[in-house]
């Protein structure tokens, strides 16, 4: 029986089309970074990579993608937990209060937490009488990162966990598994890849996101600069080179996480194999 | 209020606390250097490399003077956004802006002295700069002056006055220069600005987005900028592409300093502050001020420099149009001359 798309130059043309859209949409912007990062020869890349402000960016989207990523571990586990594994009044509620950050633009959770955290926020005013500034520093910087990236992790999860039940789980329970044993031997690892991609995606978007950290970053150079506020800002000044050289770091941070996740992957795919 | 939510907010309030001394903590190995005192410069767009200069003699000098070590953080965006950031509660000891205005909006926010520009000299403007035209090798269209940009066939590239600083002095400057021409008769300056305006091809809503459009995408004859702008641009892309052109009449756009009053008292820098803005006017920082090509008030220094700065008759915005208040009413409000001018 012949079926649609067994004709060879069906199937050339399918396969041509597919290498072609993924060239010109995921490789030829990736080689044009490079390109452009090396424009002026290898003198200038290395001067702009060395550059003191170009390693505190370096940093401090390090740092904050450290601290966010537990912690959104930690939270999407324990909602995704929540919501699936309990029934109580507001389940649903919660379930869309996930979702906020995602609905919300970025700008506009930066600016909320503005406007409550800031100078002249409702909490903003009590934090400035006692001199703590948390606007315009990074540590808030990393509230609004952890805003945006909180679904992530819970957003893999639920689906998952609804879909498999809690049978498992009452198997465990009734073999005398206590509740630490039980999430440690039958959960986890029946949502270990929904997780990694979870955290990869936290990750990606906590090293990247730029529209709520500029509204509460104050653009101070060598404190509250991440790469991508920093690729905005070469570029502003006509610094190409160093704009392209932030945004390869960038792409390099990127590229790096991908490979972690291979290597995460690679080595559950082979504890799990018979 | 009940026990009960007071108990609440004590301990909301103790957890951020806690959270924000955490904060601060790990917020050490972020700033390496062992400065005794820190001044945040809040300035505008391109000036990173003007104060990258001016910065280290100055450490130098207070080092020299008073036997310590300070630190100049600096933090760049537009100088609106930064007077926004400023009222929200960033703590910029000092800010060195290209828009009057905007240091106006932190006067009437009570966080910088009503006086403020007659607290330095030269109406807090240690430095100033016109606007000038940039256009492609050998000025094939023969621009000029202002008058060249209404000729039929030029096409003009700045960004949007309503959105950008520097296009609302291009709009005032070629306003002033065809009232001049046409010995103030306002039916001819509004023709002429009408043709100016059916020029543009394209109107960006900042100047970096101007820049792009004239230079990555080749769109027009002519991009019209600050003088200091145009001039790092050709050189950034550079010089044999492109040429700087400075019209014989034009307007003076200072580029305002002051301290904020209400975070040098906070942060006990007042000291400091005013001694950075002071040092601004020595021969020294004109001279670094000069080489990034804006001009300087220092006269000495002024005619070492006087072949980077064409001659011009600068016009003064204040005297042309009034204050402010009254040029963004008559001009770029909602339904003001612009817009009329832009209706066909």
């Amino acid at each position: 029986m012949r079926r649609i798309g067994d004709s060879t130059p069906v199937r050339v043309t399918l396969i041509l089309l597919a290498v072609v859209l993924s060239a010109l949409v995921l490789l030829v912007p990736l080689v044009a970074i490079v390109f452009e990062a090396f424009a002026r020869g290898i003198g200038p890349f290395i001067t702009n990579l060395t550059d003191y402000f170009t390693v505190q960016a370096i940093w401090l989207t390090l740092l904050i993608a450290v601290i966010t990523v537990p912690v959104n571990l930690v939270f999407g586990i324990f909602l995704a937990w929540l919501v699936t594994r309990f029934s109580f009044p507001g389940r649903r509620l919660l379930q869309t209060l996930i979702d906020i950050p995602f609905a919300v633009s970025p700008v506009i959770a930066g600016l909320l937490y503005l406007l409550l955290y800031g100078r002249n926020g409702w909490l903003g005013q009590w934090l400035d009488g006692h001199d703590v500034q948390l606007m315009f520093a990074w540590p808030g910087m990393l509230l609004v990162t952890i805003f945006v990236t909180c679904p992530f992790v819970a957003r893999e999860l639920i689906p998952l966990m609804q879909a498999q039940g809690s049978r498992e789980e009452e198997a465990a329970v009734t073999l005398g598994a206590n509740g630490w044993t039980l999430f440690r031997r039958v959960t986890l690892p029946n949502v270990r890849t929904a997780l990694i991609y979870g955290v990869i995606l936290t990750n990606a978007r906590a090293m990247g996101e730029f529209g709520a950290v500029s509204v509460v970053s104050g653009a101070i150079r060598g404190q509250t600069l991440t790469l991508p506020l920093m690729v905005q800002q070469l570029y502003q000044d006509y610094n190409t080179v160093g704009a392209f050289v932030a945004a390869l770091l960038l792409a390099v941070l990127a590229v790096l996480t991908l490979v972690v996740k291979a290597l995460l992957d690679t080595y559950a795919a082979r504890k799990h194999a018979p | 209020m009940n026990i009960l939510s007071k108990l609440s907010t004590l301990r909301l309030g103790a957890g951020l606390l806690g959270a924000a001394t955490l904060g601060l903590s790990l917020t050490a190995p972020l700033s390496a250097s062992a400065a005794e005192r820190t001044l945040m410069n809040a300035s505008y767009d391109v000036s990173r490399e003007l104060f990258t200069a001016l910065n280290p003699p100055f450490i130098e000098q207070w080092r020299e003077a008073h036997g310590e070590e300070v630190e100049i953080q600096q933090s760049h965006a537009g100088s609106s956004t930064q007077a926004r950031s400023i009222i929200e509660g960033l703590r910029a000891d000092v800010v060195t802006f290209n828009q009057t205005t905007d240091i106006d909006v932190l006067a009437n926010a009570g966080l910088v002295a009503e006086d403020w520009q007659s607290r330095l000299a030269d109406n807090s403007s240690p430095f100033y700069s016109t606007m000038a035209f940039l256009v492609r090798k050998g000025n094939p269209k023969g621009i000029e002056d202002w008058q060249d940009l209404a000729e039929d066939g030029v096409r003009v590239v700045f960004p949007n006055p309503k959105t950008s600083g520097n296009a609302r002095y291009t709009y005032l400057a070629a306003w002033a220069a065809a009232a001049r021409e046409n010995g103030g008769d306002e039916v001819q300056t509004e023709a002429y600005m009408r043709k100016l305006l059916a020029n543009v091809a394209v109107f960006d809503t900042g100047g970096r987005g101007a820049t792009t459009s004239f230079v990555e995408r080749g769109i027009g004859d002519v991009l019209i900028s600050f003088e200091s702008e145009v001039q790092s641009i050709s050189r950034e892309y550079g010089d044999d592409s492109y040429e700087v052109v400075v019209p014989p009449v034009d307007l003076l756009a200072e580029f305002p300093v002051a301290w904020v009053d209400d975070s040098v008292r906070r942060n006990q820098t007042e000291d400091l502050a005013r001694a950075y803005l002071e040092y601004l006017y020595s021969p020294a920082a004109q001279r670094i001020i000069a080489e990034h090509n804006y001009r300087v008030r220092d006269p000495e220094v002024a005619r070492e420099f006087s072949d980077r700065f064409p001659e011009t008759e600068l016009l003064d915005v204040n005297q042309e149009f009034g204050d402010w208040d009254t040029i963004t009413r008559t001009h770029f409000a909602s339904g003001a001359k612009l817009d009329q001018l832009l209706r066909r």
